[in-house]
């Protein structure tokens, strides 16, 4: 059997996300909602250099914190269920808003592809993008597309090929809090390190919890509870994906 | 090394209390604060602006499409726009749609005939199932087809947001949250679909405001009934394109009354049973894009027209045999159809619609699209048995039951109204995992519809209008 690897699609509402994600699957795709509006999560296939993915496309959202049903969704998605690249649309033209849910994203998984689309909407508004630079200070690769000329696809394929056979590796960037919150979180960090021992972000657990992040505790209470010891692995239960995946 | 299960949830009992200890209310917006920070910090980094960078265009086209004094009234006209768009450009497919189906039917009959087939094959497989999905294709295919891609046009330029944002004054007012327009825009289309679509809305009181309103807005199931009944009796006497306006008007003046019905058990609710403060929200307006017409055409024609009609005819099918059987299987001298149309009818005849309509009701509970439908097997299983060629011939099955306008118009109300379709009830259970408020979500409706079409009935009789 090939192997097939998984990509998750975040990024903000109205930032071309959909429209990559049909791109990249053709028709090869479960739909059935209403009008484009990604309600539930859609899940797609695609193949490249002989490899075959599949491709969630994650809720539009601000932000991935606990607020809407539709940000834990796509928040615990990207935690439980460990997509292999986690790939962040931001909307080219207003980059300073969209920045922030990289960086959530960033907090979370490592293994993350930064796609600035609507780049032709950006050149029309004279917006200059310097992807290299944003590159070194992110630690992930930046890739400029625009999914409704279709151009930068090919180099987002290569790209997405190249770090699953660890070509290119990431070295995300931390954003640090002041001084009492990290003090704070390195120790939470440690004790979550001790009990999860890899299988989630320690960092961004104690982070979450920091928060007071009611909604996360008892996710993880239903996934760990009792079974520590047996070797959680990160694809726990499809079931809590959502419907039409 | 495996970690010993009961020490491990100790341990995270432990890293959980702990947190709860280190963590303060401050948190939060330092946290986000920094992010921001970051943000902008990246941003003065990699991007260089050679313009204005800003979206000059968008602006412009929101302080028309937003402006208080516009806002409204373009937001009504493009509203009737595409209800007259659709009724119009529907009428004559729908009636190319029929005769092909009935001149296909009397191929399919002589069929029968030289096969042997006894009558009741004939009855269940033609008259039943044939004749009632054949029904559903004419009647829903062309207002969706062309419905849908117009509406996805509209959502694909970027102007959804805009009738969110102008919305949003009204909602806050009644304590709802401004997000639930989109929610009913998805309505339109399909309840089951836009109960699901409320995940958009943060806090779970407007949630549940949301979907518990959601279903007065008409959906896709329902435009069949209420485009037919508007085009057959509330423009009756007028001249061809008046009464096309006329009709549009009637479906216009519905739709807005569903939004007022929204409005008023929005504010009902928050005032009682969810009590509570509108949650603040940022809402975005995304530029305006101009739409790629063909794949959203296609796609929406493709995905949402097929997905909604295959259910429709998957449901319509059995919804048919069972009618049929319904109205040819004899209790005593009477048909069982006839005993519940019989038992139904006084109830039917307070509201100002009868036990046949009731009946549809009833047997439409798991699709909206099947309550005409079921209504003329009905009829027809006790009438006359004659063909309804067209539309016309419809109208005079009807009235041949004793309809007037005032039956016709509460029978849009009560569709508008009644109680949500089996679908939309399950999508109500799984998002709320309550049995209360999926029970209420039947209830607040039924008891609406019922109240609306009552009043209705007794005050045209009192004004001697019929």
């Amino acid at each position: 059997m090939i192997e097939q690897h998984t990509i998750a699609l975040a990024g903000n509402p109205n930032t071309g996300k959909s429209t990559l994600f049909n791109l990249l699957t053709g028709l090869k795709q479960h739909t059935g909602n209403w009008a484009g509006k990604t309600v539930d999560m859609k899940a797609g296939y695609f193949s490249h250099k002989d490899r075959k993915y599949e491709i969630v496309d994650l809720p539009g959202t601000y932000s991935l914190y606990s607020n809407s049903a539709d940000e834990e969704l796509a928040r615990n998605y990207i935690i439980f269920e460990k997509p292999e690249i986690t790939i962040v649309v931001l909307d080219a033209t207003s980059l300073e808003r969209n920045m922030n849910l990289a960086l959530q994203v960033l907090e979370m998984t490592g293994r993350v592809i930064v796609v600035m689309n609507l780049m032709d909407e950006a050149d029309k508004r004279g917006i200059l993008i310097n992807e290299k630079i944003l590159m070194r200070r992110l630690g992930v690769p930046v890739i400029k597309i625009s999914s409704r000329n279709r151009t930068g696809v090919d180099m987002l394929l290569d790209t997405i090929d190249r770090m699953i056979t660890g070509e290119i590796s990431t070295e995300p960037v931390t954003v640090v809090y002041d001084e009492e919150t990290e003090k704070k979180i390195i120790l939470l960090e440690e004790k979550a390190e001790n009990i999860f021992q890899g299988r989630l972000p320690a960092r961004w657990v104690a982070l979450r919890l920091l928060d007071g992040d009611q909604r996360l505790i008892e996710e993880i209470e239903k996934r760990f509870a009792g079974r520590l010891e047996d070797g959680f692995a990160g694809r726990a239960s499809v079931s809590t994906i959502g419907r039409s995946v | 090394m495996a970690l010993q299960g009961e020490q491990a949830s100790q341990r995270l009992e432990d890293l959980f209390k702990e947190a709860g200890h280190l963590s303060t209310p401050g948190l939060r917006d330092h946290v986000v604060e920094q992010l921001y920070k970051k943000s902008s910090e990246l941003t003065a980094a990699g991007v260089t602006y050679t313009k204005s960078g800003h979206d000059e265009h968008s602006e412009k086209l929101d302080r028309i499409f937003t402006s208080p004094v516009f806002g409204f009234p373009i937001m009504l006209a493009l509203l009737g726009a595409v209800f007259y768009l659709t009724i119009a450009g529907a009428n004559v497919p729908s009636a190319m749609l029929a005769d092909f189906f009935s001149w296909l039917e009397g191929y399919i009959a002589v069929g029968f005939e030289k096969a042997g087939s006894p009558d009741w094959l004939y009855g269940v497989l033609v008259l039943g199932f044939y004749r009632g999905t054949s029904w559903v294709v004419s009647v829903m295919l062309p207002p969706m087809a062309i419905f849908f891609p117009v509406f996805a046009l509209l959502e694909n330029y970027g102007y959804l947001p805009r009738v969110a944002f102008n919305m949003d004054r009204l909602f806050k007012v009644v304590g709802a949250h401004g997000k639930q327009s989109l929610t009913m825009a998805m309505g339109f289309g399909c309840n089951a679909a836009a109960i699901m679509s409320t995940r958009i809305i943060e806090s779970p009181r407007e949630r549940m405001l949301a979907i518990l309103t959601n279903n007065f807005v008409p959906c896709n199931g329902r435009w069949g009934t209420l485009i037919v009944l508007a085009s057959l009796f509330m423009a009756g006497s007028l001249a061809g394109g008046t009464q096309l306006l006329a009709a549009t008007g009637v479906i216009v003046g519905l739709v807005l009354f569903g939004i007022f019905v929204t409005f008023f058990v929005s504010w009902l609710l928050s005032k009682t049973l969810l009590k509570g403060v509108p949650t603040h929200y940022t809402l975005e307006l995304p530029p305006y894009r101009k739409p790629k017409v063909f794949d959203v055409v296609i796609r929406s024609s493709i995905n949402q027209t097929l997905a909604v009609l295959s259910r429709a005819v998957k449901i319509a099918a059995p919804a048919g045999v069972l009618t049929w059987i319904l109205a040819n299987v004899t209790v005593g001298d009477t048909s069982i159809l006839l005993h519940i149309v019989q038992f139904l009818d006084p109830m039917g005849q307070m509201l100002g619609l009868d036990g046949y309509i009731l009946m549809a009701f009833l047997l439409g509970l798991p699709a909206n699209e099947v309550v005409l439908p079921i209504l003329l097997m009905g009829y027809l299983s006790t009438g006359a048995m004659v063909d309804v060629d067209g539309i016309g011939g419809l109208k005079q099955i009807l009235l041949d039951h004793g309809w007037t306008w005032v039956t016709a118009l509460n029978m849009m109300l009560f569709s508008l109204l009644h109680y949500p379709c089996g679908t939309t009830m399950v999508n109500i259970y799984q998002e709320t995992k309550s049995v209360k408020w999926t029970f209420l979500s039947f209830l607040i409706p039924t008891v609406i519809a019922i109240f609306v079409t009552f009043i209705v009935a007794k005050a045209a009789v009192f004004f001697q209008l019929i």
